[in-house]
């Protein structure tokens, strides 16, 4: 099985937020990546979680797939998700596959925090 | 949901073009369909929105089916490329695809005519994503399901290439809900088991096709409810009866003219 291509870092902000800072691809083999990293950060205590994708390489349709199910998780735990740092290209993609309408996006970190400060 | 406009400057856009940016399709406020293959109806599908996995109503189910085709040494790329060149020719007679004249490409309309227990349902598809080794469609509005199906190859552990059909999906509304609870799903599962079966076919291997299905969402979005509207069964089968009253205006106008 072809090993994941990417890494994510977990940066607590505040009491309830934490930042998610993913680097590389996601695909379907970041799975376990990004649930490892949701998962710390959720029992670091934070109830918002703020998804980095400044450093995103390469996004495919499982991707997409791999962020619809983080998100339910999300609300299923009455928490919220934010994002910021999409390129052109890949804010596109959330329009396309209307994650827009679920996801709210930012265009900096300060901007994403502040917001998450307020939830 | 809060979307602040990008900002100006595209600098980052300049500097790194991303991998993936030829295998997605271009944004659209609404399908059009530019090409209607011979013999497909073009309905509920021209003007519609497309409608991914969280504006569905029902429940969201994953449905990965796959297939491995062993004994034989083919690779996931030349698995997707026949899968990509001949689509059509893989579903059941009851489920027919019409892809436009450039086939199976990020943004291409696939119209579906199919029938569901003898009633018509006359819809489409819009590819979203291809790449060498997988395609993916979202669904348009009125369709019975809402969200993706992603169809692809890859190499597994013990080195067979394997054939992959999975699905994201909610029922797009609450007709549709109780249809698939009453037979739509067992219905669903024998179209993607049919569509492996004859891929695998189309390799000279016979292996049963597997499912494996999770409920990742549970909870009915009611505030969905309202996408009813665009059932695309019900238009059909008011388009289906209005045939022979089309017919009769077709007679009058050329007899007038």
């Amino acid at each position: 099985m072809p090993q994941a291509q990417v890494r994510m870092n977990v940066r607590k902000v505040g009491e309830k937020a934490a930042i998610i800072d993913i680097e590389g691809e996601l695909t379907a083999f970041a799975e376990g990546v990004l649930m490892d990293a949701y998962n710390q950060a959720s029992e670091g205590g934070a109830g918002v979680f703020i998804l980095n994708f400044e450093g995103l390489e390469y996004m495919n349709s499982s991707g997409i797939g791999l962020l619809v199910t983080l998100l339910i998780r999300i609300n299923r735990e009455k928490q919220k998700l934010l994002t910021y740092g999409l390129s052109d290209h890949y804010r596109n993609i959330f329009q396309i596959t209307r994650l827009d309408d679920a996801i709210s996006i930012y265009n900096t970190e300060e901007d994403a925090v502040q917001a998450a400060s307020v939830l | 949901m809060t979307e602040q406009p990008p900002q100006p400057g595209g600098k980052r856009e300049e500097e790194r073009r991303p991998r993936d940016a030829d295998f997605w399709a271009k944004r659209v406020e609404r399908l059009e369909v530019s090409d209607v293959p011979t013999g497909a109806i073009n309905l509920n599908v021209q003007g519609r929105h497309e409608v991914g996995a969280l504006q569905g109503f029902g429940p969201l189910w994953q449905k990965t089916y796959w297939v491995p085709l062993t004994g034989v040494g083919v690779t996931p790329t030349e698995v997707v490329r026949v899968w990509k060149e001949h689509f059509p020719e893989f579903h059941p007679p009851q489920n027919r695809f019409y892809p436009s004249l450039a086939g199976v490409q990020p943004g291409e309309v696939l119209l579906i005519n199919a029938s569901m227990r003898g009633m018509p349902v006359y819809t489409g598809v819009r590819v979203i994503y291809a790449d060498e080794e997988s395609f993916t469609v979202m669904t348009a509005e009125g369709l019975p399901e809402a969200g993706w199906n992603t169809f692809s190859a890859y190499t597994d552990d013990d080195g067979h290439t394997v054939a992959q059909v999975q699905s994201l999906a909610r029922a797009n509304d609450p007709i549709y809900e109780i249809g698939f609870r009453i037979v739509g799903s067992t219905e669903q599962e024998r179209i993607w088991t049919h569509v492996l079966k004859s891929l695998a076919a189309h390799f000279g291997v016979n292996e049963p096709v597997r499912l494996e299905k999770a409920c990742v969402d549970p909870k009915v979005q009611w505030s969905q409810a309202k996408n009813v509207w665009y059932n695309a069964s019900i238009r059909s089968v008011f388009y289906t009866m209005a045939v022979p009253l089309r017919r009769i205006g077709v007679l009058i106008r050329r007899r007038n003219s």
